[in-house]
């Protein structure tokens, strides 16, 4: 019997079960998102922001009351600051291309960091490439900290943006937000965080950080696949063209000329997931209902007991901070003469799923020189048992490949 | 599918003890592998004679067990074969790992057959194909 009270709201661990370490990567969904989603589909579904009738105005409501809750979920001061997205990578990609590729010039700086995943990273080479401003990179030590100094030389009056992880996909640790932010808005730089790791584990107030973007996903805080979120600032919001241009983006259109409608709208061209955005509501809903603070003592709890579980092995590396309470629910690891590929394999035979790879981090694998990594991830609905299945079954992996354990 | 049917002893021991890692003096051919997915790499290299016969072979390069017990078992195999008999060897791994093989087949393939039940995973195959499709690629 599992001890944590959250775990029957979600249907998968009946439906499928498994002991699901992969939440870094996408999180489980309890019952009442998958509901929503139905709910919206079975009672209010027409497309939003056009119709006259009922229906239509009903499903515009929905949509837009699911923005506010946005908004007030990481301390916007308005809805029109909220664009919904697919996902964090297309937020970010929505500021690199509408901000900076028209308002960075040659001989600005980007000041991102080599902990970033892809999907910070390889926007901001294209923005450097595209505008001729020169792409910097803060570089951490091997537990995942900045040193004053490094933020202190790389930021500086050339700096136009800076673009940072809130919390690492691969060491877990949380970055100096609100310090790199300071010091970047001394000399009038735009600040980005890419918060699809924080957002499930933290309450964030990006005003309180500093943020002047700030992107998350709604699939990794147990919303649906295929809504993402921006903040934007209202006056740069405004004053950046469209990224994409079409239906539903537009105050009045002729064969001449067209006027944009106005924020948030201007940046959701065509028809918007608003199934999608109704049930993230319901799953910022549900995450307030358990509250952080319970997340974090079980993520902290499963944490340490991995930490332990590991320190009976002298072959099993766990990268980044040596304190679990800095880790937010992310474990990666190596494993001596064992390549994370095989891990993997032999913890998915009895059911315990896990990621192994580069985590889209390719830069700071090669940083931290590991050739790859393994990454166990908990959250809310993980258990003990969870993890001493886990710890257990990976103790065993060097005897499965004939090498002493 | 039991763990033992794949992590058994053949895989084992060509991964903890390949016979062919290194080089190969006086290689004709040379090519690189990579699964940029996994990163896994191998830089395979084949000494060729002029009537087409596979003198000698090595690889180099790093990955999973998989990846690598099943490139050193291929290069066991094709050493001392024409490059048409490598090839047709080729086509039946293939087949094997696609589950698609004849009980012919995967008895041809001999050591390689230790690899048969990848084929009941899937998100493995193409560790266990990577020397294989380079083999395939330089010789074609």
């Amino acid at each position: 019997m599992t001890d944590n009270k959250y775990r029957a709201d979600f249907p998968i661990f009946e439906k499928h079960p498994c002991v699901y370490l992969d939440s870094a990567a996408t999180a489980q969904r309890p019952r009442v998102v998958i509901e929503a989603e139905k709910e919206f589909y079975e009672t209010m579904n027409a497309n939003p922001l056009r119709g006259l009738y009922d229906l239509s105005v009903k499903a515009t409501e929905a949509y837009e009351r699911s923005r506010e809750e946005t908004a007030s979920f990481i301390g916007a001061e308005s809805p029109d600051e909220i664009i919904f997205t697919r996902n964090t990578t297309e937020s970010l990609n929505l500021v690199a291309y509408s901000y900076a590729m028209n308002f960075i010039k040659p001989g600005d700086e980007i000041v991102t960091t080599v902990m970033e995943h892809h999907s910070n990273m390889l926007p901001w080479q294209a923005a450097a490439e595209k505008t001729g401003a020169k792409l910097l990179y803060l570089e951490p030590d091997e537990e995942g900290n900045f040193s004053d100094d490094e933020i202190v030389t790389k930021i500086n009056d050339r700096t136009a943006l800076v673009a940072v992880g809130h919390v690492s996909n691969v060491m877990g640790c949380v970055n100096p937000v609100k310090k790199i932010a300071e010091r970047a808005h001394r000399y009038g730089a735009v600040v980005v965080v890419d918060g699809a790791q924080s957002t499930p584990h933290m309450q964030v107030d990006i005003k309180q950080l500093g943020a002047d973007f700030f992107a998350f996903s709604g699939h990794k805080l147990m919303g649906p696949m295929g809504v993402g979120v921006l903040y934007g600032r209202r006056d740069l919001l405004e004053k950046m063209p469209p990224f994409l241009t079409g239906g539903e983006m537009i105050e009045s259109v002729t064969l001449k000329k067209t006027v944009y409608a106005a924020i948030p709208h201007k940046f959701e061209a065509g028809t918007v997931n608003a199934a999608g955005a109704f049930a993230l509501a319901a799953a910022i809903r549900y995450l307030k209902a358990v509250g952080f603070d319970e997340i974090r003592q079980t993520e902290d709890r499963l944490v340490e007991l991995i930490f332990e579980g590991f320190a009976k092995s002298s072959h099993i590396h766990i990268l980044g901070s040596k304190d679990p309470k800095m880790h937010n629910g992310i474990v990666s690891f190596t494993m001596d003469d064992v390549h994370p590929h095989d891990i993997s394999s032999i913890l998915d035979a009895d059911g315990i799923n896990i990621r192994a790879g580069h985590h889209c981090a390719q830069p700071l694998m090669e940083y931290l020189k590991v050739g790859s990594t393994a990454r166990a991830s908990v959250y809310l609905y993980n258990d003990e048992e969870d993890i001493q299945k886990f710890v257990e079954k990976t103790l065993k992996v060097r005897r499965w490949l004939g090498l002493e354990s | 599918m039991s763990l033992e049917s794949v992590y058994g002893q053949v895989l084992n021991e060509h991964n903890l003890h390949p016979f062919h890692k290194g080089e190969t003096e006086g290689a004709t051919l040379m090519l690189e592998g990579k699964n940029p997915s996994c990163g896994d790499d191998i830089i395979l290299q084949l000494k060729v004679s002029e009537d087409g016969t596979i003198e000698d072979g090595s690889f180099a390069g790093s990955g999973c067990a998989i990846s690598q017990a099943s490139v050193d078992i291929m290069l066991d195999l094709i050493i001392g074969e024409t490059k048409e008999r490598a090839l047709e060897l080729v086509g039946e791994f293939m087949n094997m790992i696609h589950g698609k093989a004849t009980e012919e087949e995967i008895e041809d393939l001999d050591e390689a057959g230790a690899l048969k039940d990848i084929s009941h995973m899937p998100a493995r195959v193409k560790c266990a194909v990577l020397g294989w499709h380079t083999l395939e690629e330089m010789l074609k």
